[in-house]
Formats: C-alpha cells, sequence, structure tokens
C-alpha cells in the first residue's frame, strides 16, 4: 500500500478542484478514473490484501470510485456552464446594426379601402356586381332619371367619347340599372349588391379633385325596403368602418336617381365631433349620398315600384383614406409614388 | 344664395337663433354653408358645433343710432365738417369727419327731412376703416385740427358691413328710429349662405327660403302685397303681345309706369341688394333684380318710348325664334349669333332681348328713361338651359328660368314690380295686366294612402301630420279615408303627375319636414336574395396577395393616355402586339396627353417607372386594371389585365452583403411562377417571346392551357431609349386575367407526405450550348419516370474542360418511391436510363 484510500480521495478532489478545462478534466479523469488510474490501482491491490480485510478494502474503493465519480460529474457540468457561458458573451453581436431588408410589397390604398368597404357589406349580405366603365349615355344618365337637358347633368362634368352616345360613366349608378336587369329576373327578384369602380369626372385635376376616382355604391330591392332600414344599414356600416359608437345623421338632399334623398355625416371621427378644421368646425363629416330608389328607375330595372322598393347609397373611398390617413393630396392615388404606396 | 334674415323676417316670424334655423335648413335639404354675422353676437345653442365667427360685434351701448341734426363747417380745416348727432342724450355730440357725403349738408341749418346714421361712442369698437388689412380699433377722444373729438359717424367699413368707407352710413328717415337705440337693431343682421341642389328651383328667393323656414318652424308665411295702384290708361291700349312659340314662352305679361323717375334707390333697397352681393345701378333696375331674388321670378324692364320709337306708335312685344342669320347685341355689349331654338324678345322692328336670359342694348333704361314697360313672363326651363349652354352666359333670370319658375309667379312679380317702381320713381301705372298666358301647366293631384308613407318610410306617420306637413308647404289638401289627395300649389313645377313619382315626391316633402332624425334605424326584414360566389374577384384579389407576398407594390394609374404615348412602345419597324382595335377617344380631354383611354398598362407603368426611378435604386410593381378595345360594339370591351414592372437591384444594399446585381429576366419569369403555381394552374408553359416592346432574345410569351396569356422580359433596347429609362434593366410583362380565372383551381389534391427516404444524386451533363434547358429538364423528367420526383438545375458552365460551343448542366436528382426504399442499386438503373436518354436524344455526354 503505498498511499491510503484516504489521501487519494484528498489529492483527487483537491487536484479536482484546481480543473477548469474539458481537457485537463479529462486527464483528470484518465488519471484516476481510468483504467490504469488509481482507482483501477486500488482494484487490482484488492488480490493483495489480507482476506478478512478484503470486503471491506473492496467496499472503501467502490465508495471512492463513486464519490469521484460523482465529484467528476458535478466539475463537469459546472466547466460546461462556465464555457457555455464564455461562448454566450463571446459571441455577442451588435443588435443595433441595420436589419435585413426584407422585400414587402402593399396593397394599392384604394384596394385597401376597397377590400374594407367589401367585407363589412358583404357581412350584411351584399355581394359585389362590377359593371363597365365606358357606357352609353342612357344607362348613365337617361334610365337614373336624368333626361338630356336636365338640370342636374350640370352636377356632373362628363367625358364624351367621339361617339356622343358614349360617355365614361361618371358614377357607378349605372351598375344598378344592369344588376336589376342581369339579377332582377324581371323585376321579381330581391337584390343586395354594390358596385365598386373607377369613375370619371372632367374637372381640373387640383389637390381635391381628380379626373378619375372611384367609387362605390349599394342597391337593395325588395318588397319591403324601408327608408328606416337604409338609415339603420348605413348607421350600421359607420360603425364598423370608424368606430363602434360612431354617430351618423341624414339630411335631406337631392339625387336623380331616388327620392327621398339623404346625404350622411358621419361624427368626425379626428375630433371626436367637437369640432376641427377638417370637419369644418361642424363635428360632422359627409360620407355618403343616399336615398329611396326613385320610382322611375326601378321601373327601368324592371320592377313595378307599387310593388317593389329599393334604397341605393354612394360612397367615395378615396375621401375616406384621405381622411384616415391625413392625406392632403388626392393626387398622390394615381401618382403611384413608391415612397407613398411604401407608407401603407 | 346669399340670404339676410332679416329679410327673411319679412314674411316669417322666427323665433330660434338663427344658428339652429340653419341647421333645421341644412338637415331639410337647404344646405347653409356660411353664415355671415352683421354687428350681432353668435349664438352658441347647446349641442351645436359652429365655426367661431371673429366679425365686430356692435356695442349695444356704444353704437348707436344718431340722427344728424346740422352739418357745420370745420374753423381750421376745409376737408373737415363738424356733425351734430342726436343720440339720445341730453346734449348734441359734435363729430369731426371728413366724410364727402356730409359735405352737401354743410352750412345749411337743421336737416329735414331728418337723417340719420351709425354713431360710435368714446370706447366703442369698430374697424379701422383706413387700415388695409381687417384691424379692429377702440375710440379715444382727441383733438383733430383743434377741436377735440371722442366720438364718431362711422363708415360701412368701420361696422363690416361691406368695404364701403367714401362716406359715412346715411339712413333715410324711417317712423321706427329714436335717436339712441342700439344701431344693431337698425342694420344688425346675419346673411345665410345657402346653396340649392337643382330639385330646389323654387326655393331660390327669400320668400321660398321663407316657405321652407315657415313649414318648418310651423308658422303663419306673409305674403308681399301685390296689389298695385294703377290710375293711368290702360296698359291694353298702349301696347300688345303676340306668342308665337307657347311651349317655350307659356306666358308672357307687361304692366306699364308712366312718367317716372330713374334715379338712385334709397338706402334700404341699395342695402339689401349690396348684403346679397347684387350692385346697385338705378331704382328701376334695382326693382327688376330686388323682385327677382324676393319672389323669384325674374322681370325685364324696357324703355318704353325706345319701343315706340322703334314701332313707330303702339309697340307689338312679340315671342318667337330667331330668323335665319338673326343676331342680337345683349346688354354686355356683345353680339351674338343665334341658334334657331333660342327663343327671343322682340317687337316688329326685329329682336330686343333673349328671352328669360338678357335684355338687348337698345331698349333697357337709362337715365332719359321715363316710361317703363315691364315683364314678367315664364320660360321652358330646357330651352333657357340650351341658351346658357350656347351663348354661355349667366344672368339672375337664367339661372332661375333655367330650373324652371312656375308661370303662376308672373303676374305677383309683374304687380309688385310696378307698385314698387311707382312708389319709388313717381308716376302713374296704367291700368290692368297684359296678359297672354296660352300655356298653363296641368295642375297636379297626387293620391297618397297614408299607408304608403308607413312602409315606405318604417315608421308611423298619423294621416293628420301627413296632411299638415303637406298644408304647411301649401299643398291643397283634401282627405278621402285614408288617402291624401294633395294638389301642388302654383309655385311648383316637381311635383310629378305619375302616381308613383307623384308619391316619391310627396313622400319626401313628409320626411323632410317632420325630420329625417325622427326615422328609426332598423336592419331589413326583407327577404335576403340568393348569394353568390363571385369567382373573377377572388381570383383577382388571390393574384394582388400573391404579388403583395412576393415582395410587389400594387399600383393604379390613369386609364387616360394618348396615342402618341403608346405608340413609342412600339420600335421602329416593328409589327406592334398592342391589341387590333380602336381606341375609345375622349370628346374633351382633360389634356392631349390623356385623350384616349389605354390599350395597354405598358404604358403608364413605364411613366411610373421614369418617375420612381428618381428615388428608387429599386422598382417591384403590379397593376390589375382595364384596357378598353373599341371594336364593332357600342361599347368598347374592358379585359382586366395584370402588368408587371421589376427594374433596379435585386436586393436592397445591407452591410451583411456586396452589392446586389440588378434583377433580370429570370426575377419575373420566377414572380409569374409562383403566381401560377399559387392559383394551382399547371397548364402552363413558356416560349421565346413575340412582344414588340420586348427585347426578342430576352423575353418569352406565356402560354396557358397552350394559349398565348401575354409576354414578358427585358424592355426593348429601343423603347428604353425612348422612354429614357436605361439606368437599369426594365423587366416588363402583362398578361391576361381572363385564362388566369378560367384556369385557376378552386380545388385541388394534395400529394401524401413521402414515408420512404429519397435518394440524392447529382448529374452534369454537356450539351450543344444554343440547346434549351426546358428541352433538357423534358428528357431528364420523362427517362427518370415515376420515381424521378425533382429535377433542379444548379449549375451552369462553359470553358475549360468544356469543349466549345457546348455547356455542362448540373442537376441535382432526388428519386423516391413511396412504397419501399429504394436501393444503391435501383438508383443506379434509373441513373444509366436518364444518362441513356440524354445522349441519345440530346447528344449529350456525362461530365466528368
Amino acid at each position: 500500500m503505498d498511499k491510503s484510500i484516504d489521501d487519494i480521495r484528498a489529492e483527487a478532489l483537491e487536484s479536482l478542484a484546481t480543473i477548469t478545462d474539458s481537457e485537463t478534466l479529462a486527464e483528470w479523469r484518465g488519471q484516476h478514473l481510468g483504467r490504469r488510474g488509481a482507482v483501477a490501482m486500488l482494484f487490482r491491490n484488492i488480490g493483495s490484501t489480507p482476506a478478512e480485510e478484503r470486503a471491506a478494502f473492496g467496499k472503501q474503493v467502490n465508495a471512492l470510485r463513486g464519490e469521484l465519480d460523482r465529484a467528476f460529474d458535478e466539475r463537469a457540468a459546472l466547466i460546461e456552464r462556465q464555457q457555455l457561458a464564455r461562448d454566450l458573451e463571446s459571441d455577442e453581436i451588435d443588435i443595433t446594426l441595420p436589419a435585413h431588408p426584407n422585400r414587402r410589397g402593399g396593397l394599392h390604398p384604394s384596394t385597401r379601402t376597397h377590400r374594407e368597404f367589401q367585407q363589412i357589406w358583404a357581412d350584411m349580405g351584399f355581394q359585389v356586381y362590377r359593371s363597365r366603365e365606358v357606357e352609353a349615355d342612357d344607362f348613365n344618365f337617361t334610365l337614373l332619371n336624368l333626361p338630356p337637358h336636365h338640370p342636374a347633368r350640370d352636377m356632373q362634368d362628363t367625358f364624351y367619347t367621339s361617339d356622343p352616345r358614349v360617355l365614361l360613366r361618371t358614377h357607378t349608378s349605372p351598375g344598378q340599372i344592369r344588376a336589376m336587369r342581369e339579377l332582377g329576373d324581371n323585376g321579381s327578384k330581391p337584390i343586395r349588391v354594390i358596385l365598386p369602380g373607377m369613375c370619371y369626372r372632367q374637372e381640373q385635376v387640383t389637390a381635391r379633385s381628380e379626373i378619375q376616382f372611384t367609387q362605390v355604391e349599394g342597391l337593395a330591392i325588395g318588397r319591403n325596403i324601408r327608408m328606416s332600414d337604409l338609415k339603420g344599414t348605413i348607421a350600421e356600416f359607420a360603425k364598423r368602418m370608424y368606430q363602434p359608437d360612431a354617430r351618423v345623421r341624414f339630411r335631406a338632399s337631392y339625387f336623380p336617381f331616388t327620392e327621398p334623398s339623404m346625404e350622411v355625416d358621419v361624427e368626425c371621427f379626428l375630433c371626436g365631433g367637437k369640432g376641427c378644421r377638417v370637419c369644418k368646425y361642424s363635428g360632422w363629416l359627409e360620407i355618403a349620398g343616399s336615398g329611396m330608389v326613385h320610382p322611375d328607375v326601378l321601373r327601368n330595372g324592371g320592377y313595378d315600384p307599387t310593388k317593389w322598393s329599393g334604397f341605393a347609397f354612394g360612397m367615395g373611398p378615396e375621401r375616406i383614406t384621405m381622411l384616415k390617413h391625413g392625406i392632403q393630396d388626392i393626387r398622390y392615388f394615381w401618382g403611384n409614388d413608391l415612397r407613398f404606396l411604401r407608407q401603407f | 344664395m346669399l340670404v339676410p334674415i332679416s329679410w327673411l323676417r319679412d314674411f316669417v316670424d322666427i323665433d330660434i337663433p338663427v344658428e339652429l334655423l340653419a341647421e333645421r335648413l341644412t338637415l331639410a335639404g337647404l344646405e347653409v354653408a356660411q353664415l355671415r354675422y352683421i354687428g350681432v353676437p353668435q349664438q352658441h345653442p347647446p349641442g351645436l358645433r359652429q365655426p367661431t365667427s371673429n366679425h365686430l360685434v356692435w356695442e349695444r351701448d356704444k353704437l348707436l343710432l344718431g340722427r344728424i341734426c346740422e352739418v357745420r363747417a370745420h374753423p381750421n380745416a376745409d376737408r373737415l365738417v363738424l356733425a351734430m348727432v342726436d343720440y339720445g342724450a341730453d346734449e348734441l355730440e359734435q363729430c369731426v369727419t371728413g366724410a364727402p357725403n356730409l359735405f352737401p349738408y354743410k352750412d345749411q341749418g337743421v336737416i329735414n327731412p331728418p337723417i340719420w346714421s351709425a354713431f360710435a361712442r368714446e370706447g366703442a369698437t369698430v374697424w379701422d376703416g383706413h387700415s388695409e388689412k381687417p384691424r379692429k380699433m377702440t375710440l379715444k377722444g382727441r383733438e383733430l385740427r383743434g377741436i377735440y373729438n371722442k366720438s364718431m359717424v362711422c363708415s360701412e367699413k368701420e361696422l363690416g358691413i361691406s368695404d364701403e368707407h367714401e362716406g359715412v352710413i346715411i339712413l333715410e328717415h324711417d317712423k321706427h328710429y329714436a335717436a339712441g337705440m342700439p344701431f344693431a337693431d337698425v342694420l344688425g343682421d346675419v346673411v345665410l349662405d345657402i346653396e340649392f341642389t337643382p330639385n330646389l328651383a323654387r326655393c331660390f328667393s327669400m320668400i321660398g327660403v321663407a316657405r321652407e323656414v315657415a313649414a318648418l318652424l310651423d308658422k303663419p308665411l306673409r305674403y308681399p302685397s301685390c296689389n298695385f295702384l294703377a290710375e293711368g290708361a290702360p296698359i291694353s291700349e298702349q301696347v300688345a303681345v303676340d306668342i308665337r312659340e307657347p311651349e317655350l314662352n307659356p306666358r308672357f305679361t307687361l304692366t306699364l309706369l308712366r312718367d317716372c323717375q330713374v334715379r338712385q334707390s334709397p338706402f334700404w333697397l341699395q342695402h339689401r341688394l349690396k348684403l346679397i352681393g347684387q350692385r346697385p345701378r338705378n331704382n328701376i333696375v334695382d326693382i327688376t333684380n330686388y323682385i327677382t331674388f324676393e319672389l323669384g321670378q325674374p322681370l325685364h324692364a324696357f324703355d318704353y318710348d325706345e319701343l315706340r320709337n322703334r314701332a313707330g306708335g303702339t309697340p307689338t312685344i312679340i315671342t318667337r325664334l330667331p330668323q335665319p342669320g338673326e343676331k342680337l347685341e345683349t346688354l354686355d355689349a356683345v353680339v351674338r349669333e343665334l341658334n334657331d331654338d333660342t327663343i327671343l324678345v322682340a317687337d316688329t322692328a326685329g329682336a330686343l332681348a333673349l328671352g328669360g336670359v338678357m335684355g338687348g342694348g337698345e331698349t333697357e333704361i337709362s337715365d332719359r328713361t321715363h316710361n317703363v314697360l315691364l315683364e314678367a313672363a315664364a320660360w321652358n326651363n330646357i330651352s333657357i338651359r340650351k341658351t346658357i349652354r350656347e351663348q354661355r352666359i349667366h344672368t339672375e333670370a337664367s339661372t332661375r328660368f333655367s330650373r324652371g319658375v312656375h308661370p303662376s309667379q308672373a303676374i305677383l312679380g309683374g304687380a309688385r314690380g310696378i307698385e314698387l317702381m311707382r312708389q319709388l320713381g313717381g308716376g302713374t301705372v296704367a291700368q290692368g295686366v297684359l296678359d297672354a298666358y296660352p300655356k298653363p301647366p296641368p295642375t297636379v293631384t297626387v293620391a297618397l294612402p297614408i299607408a304608403r308613407v308607413t312602409k315606405l318610410l318604417g315608421m308611423e306617420v298619423s294621416l293628420d301630420l301627413a296632411a299638415d306637413v303637406l298644408r304647411r308647404l301649401e299643398f291643397a289638401v283634401r282627405i278621402d279615408g285614408d288617402i291624401i289627395h294633395a294638389t301642388a300649389p302654383d309655385h311648383r313645377l316637381d311635383i310629378s303627375a305619375d302616381p308613383a313619382v307623384g308619391q316619391a315626391d310627396l313622400l319626401e316633402e313628409i320626411a323632410r319636414i317632420v325630420g329625417y332624425d325622427r326615422i328609426p334605424e332598423t336592419i331589413m326584414a326583407d327577404e335576403m336574395p340568393p348569394q353568390r360566389e363571385n369567382a373573377p374577384l377572388l381570383i383577382e384579389e388571390r393574384i394582388r396577395d400573391n404579388l403583395v407576398g412576393q415582395g410587389l407594390y400594387e399600383v393604379i394609374n390613369y386609364r387616360f393616355t394618348s396615342a402618341q404615348t403608346e405608340a413609342r412602345l412600339l420600335p421602329d419597324n416593328a409589327v406592334s402586339s398592342l391589341p387590333d382595335a380602336d381606341y375609345v377617344t375622349i370628346a374633351n380631354p382633360a389634356s392631349s396627353e390623356r385623350d384616349v383611354l389605354r390599350h395597354t398598362l405598358l404604358g403608364n407603368m413605364l411613366e411610373n417607372a421614369v418617375n420612381n426611378a428618381r428615388y428608387n435604386k429599386a422598382q417591384q410593381v403590379f397593376e390589375l386594371g382595364n384596357v378598353y378595345l373599341k371594336k364593332d360594339d357600342l361599347l368598347p370591351e374592358e379585359p382586366l389585365q395584370l402588368g408587371i414592372l421589376l427594374m433596379g437591384a435585386r436586393h436592397a444594399d445591407w452591410w451583411g452583403r456586396g452589392e446586389s446585381p440588378d434583377m433580370d429576366f429570370y426575377d419575373l419569369k420566377g414572380v409569374l411562377e409562383s403566381l401560377l403555381h399559387a392559383l394551382h394552374i399547371s397548364e402552363f408553359a413558356f416560349q421565346r417571346g413575340t412582344h414588340s416592346s420586348l427585347h426578342p432574345g430576352r423575353s418569352a410569351d406565356l402560354l396557358i392551357a397552350g394559349e398565348r396569356a401575354g409576354s414578358f422580359g427585358e424592355l426593348h433596347p429601343q423603347v428604353a431609349q425612348r422612354v429614357k429609362l436605361t439606368a437599369a434593366k426594365v423587366i416588363i410583362g402583362e398578361f391576361a386575367v381572363a385564362p388566369m380565372i378560367e384556369h385557376a383551381r378552386r380545388l385541388h389534391d394534395i400529394a401524401p407526405l413521402p414515408t420512404q427516404p429519397a435518394v440524392l444524386e447529382d448529374i452534369a451533363l454537356v450539351v450543344r450550348a444554343d440547346l434549351p434547358a426546358s428541352e433538357v429538364e423534358a428528357v431528364i423528367r420523362q427517362a427518370g419516370g415515376r420515381l424521378l420526383k425533382d429535377v433542379a438545375l444548379f449549375d451552369i458552365y462553359t470553358g475549360d474542360p468544356v469543349p466549345p460551343g457546348k455547356k455542362s448542366l448540373a442537376y441535382a436528382l432526388t428519386y423516391q418511391d413511396e412504397t419501399r426504399t429504394l436501393t444503391d442499386k435501383n438508383a443506379a438503373r434509373i441513373r444509366k436510363k436518364i444518362i441513356g436518354a440524354a445522349r441519345h436524344r440530346l447528344n449529350a455526354e456525362l461530365r466528368a
């Protein structure tokens, strides 16, 4: 016996405590727990131990091996933790460096607003009906109760084509006639549609007016459609489009294709109705023109106005988009400047 | 139209604040755009929001009605006088003033009949009359050329009535006036600026607005007197009327005033005209304007003696169409060529006036006029509209006649006009009215069952309430059971005789006056129409979402362009690939660059690219929009097209990477393939491009189900030069959307996930340099058969050791069997087949 078990233990644990890297640790393990290590040597000595001590000796060596194994595992775990901590520290990057600029892409703001409209109206059973942009004078005017020389034709500056019977639609309303004729089945079926699309007016292009703009028109025809339904339906729309407690008001107005006609104002969502520059201190923003479908228009769509009634409304998505995003210049919409488009 | 509240009060009592009245009018369809305050304070009724006015409020204790008793000379200054003002105090106040309109009274002793003015006491706030910009000032006592002065008589500018600062306000005597009464009670006013929709022709006057006010407030309406004192010889002996076109001129009335004086109108008349933006001229012309605004009946005054001269005796007024080539010089000194459907007022000597629009110069009222022949007529509104348009002439008369003035109003306007002329100009009115009325409009009575009102409004309206509202609007109402029979009053032309339309007309009146706010908000109880799927719209939206997901921005362009702009897309000597159709040509274009509707999206997209290139290193955009192809039908085809444009750096600059290469053909091909895959269109292919605007060697046509569905590639270098887009290559394409909609699969099966491992292998084939890669891949796929799951080209190499005229294509191949694990032997067999087929069919060598 060169060294006592206690000496070996003390020496082994002492040297283990100084180890800080995994290579030295592996070396230590070889020296103490390896096949030619100190513990293995002790086992080898069992044979030369007197028989009566042999059992006790064996037990002691086993205990030593167990103890050193545990100490090794603990040390190994500690070193691994320390190593990880060092690695994490040295792996540090500058998180303030600019991110990788992924390509983003985006819908045109007008499309975004149209989708919002379509979603809300779809939830109320209004489906999209699309109609042509280059229209016959008849559909754009005469069938909508705007015969030639009607004073209300002055309200709309029309782009005519080289064929005087053909024009660029000044509103989406001609689609009303087409929808009634196509979906109404000779005035026998109810209808609920919205008619989105591009319209055209011969105007000076300025920050506030454009020669082309989109509209969304709505049309409901049924046997029992009431003016109160028009109010309720638009109020519902406003709550979804603007804010859950949006107040609306209805003003008498005039459109040749509806009677009674009304303008719809929503409480200014920019100032909460307190009055600001945008709402001209009235607390209200005009959002729609609307009314009960004129009997002549019902007739032109194939319906008997004594049995059927309906309402219609029209809104301007660009205007709403401008209000919502504080856009000062309507020319941004078709200017397609990427610096504008990227902001949506 | 400007409507002073003071004028409205002539006809109706108003017992609510003006601000509330404006709100009520606006809600009832007479939109009050603005209120202009004159001297009186703005009120703030609860719940009403309005812009704050910063006008001058006339202090009731400091701005008073003062009687100017005497005007004395200033002892030290020729250009100043001393106005001795009674403002209700014990002593007269002496005001130093330079007002030129007081000089005629200087040293004339006590002025009688009295004249009145606005008297401002010390401490009063007024506008600075000498300041260019609006500036308020407070009166302080000071010496003016040796005379202490602490108050003043005011000009209109100083009170904020108008810009007039030439003299002080001089009011003629009125029996209600008392020295010292607050001036706000004299001229204080609020002017409503009302915008009328075209259906409100009947409201285009003070009485018309007053009628609405009366109905809204449920007050009686007071009509002005339309009696006149007539003591002269009967008019029928002095003039005759001959209407030749009763459709265009349904009524023509004349009255005659002899021996009157044409002179300046009194203050009250001038003041009212100025409040509504009219310039006073002389009493006769002013009265024609006044009646136009008061009653809505335009009048026209002729110099009767001129007519006599022209006729050489008793004149006959003829309304007729022009003779061929006939011309007329109107009051504005323009000689007008007349269309053959323009209705004229003429006499036996020739044309006198454009009927209902504007008078002629020769017979107009002048200072020398003594005898006035007054026309009050009715005209067909469409005829007037044509004249306005043809002659480009807008007058207060034509504005009203073009919207429709009921012929019954002529007799009222004429009578009130001639009486006012007599009162303000003196003279004698001829007895009677010469009234030619060949074409009275039909009386319209509408039957309205009360149940219909309730049904269409969605609100219970009692028979009594509905009848009452209509009566307030001066309908004659008869109730028969549950039906209201309402006869339209004689100032309205807008009530239809068609039963259904007439009912809608009445319904609107009832709803408007009862108040739209009283109608409840309900949810539609009506049957829900059949719901339909809108497949084209769904696919379109999927196209948009996919392209946005690929990092593209959506643009929306003008549909307008010019033929020249699109012609620039065509290289020299090329056969155009643009649609073979005529343009939809705009007859009245906004500009010559926008005079047709586009045939292609490319033109405007390239214009966008030019603009955006200034600020962007890269552009990736798309547009979904119509083009317009005029063919044989009246209306053009409007097919939906998809345009895509890529230009500039593929990647944005980033510190972690070197400079990005520019995008090229393959980027757009990739965008397109991703899109087509997302739409689950399997039947597509590419072939060499044929579009004239694209580089012939660097473009492709897209085929969907074997049909050409568009082209894409590098913009033709000559076109790029022309549009000045040469900084980077422009990769652009245009596609028809209809085939995508048609072939997009809404339902598709998915493959089960493989359970067996795949074998991966690379091969490199050396082939002819000009052999299309698609052919090589096709051969590989065919030879590989069912077990070859994927073929990916990962390298193209030319140069040593690949022989000249050859290229090496390296493919990563994936073999897999769904049912078993492939062995190396299996893989080797497939490989051998592929190499064999390539060698045999493509003359390809395996690269070592």
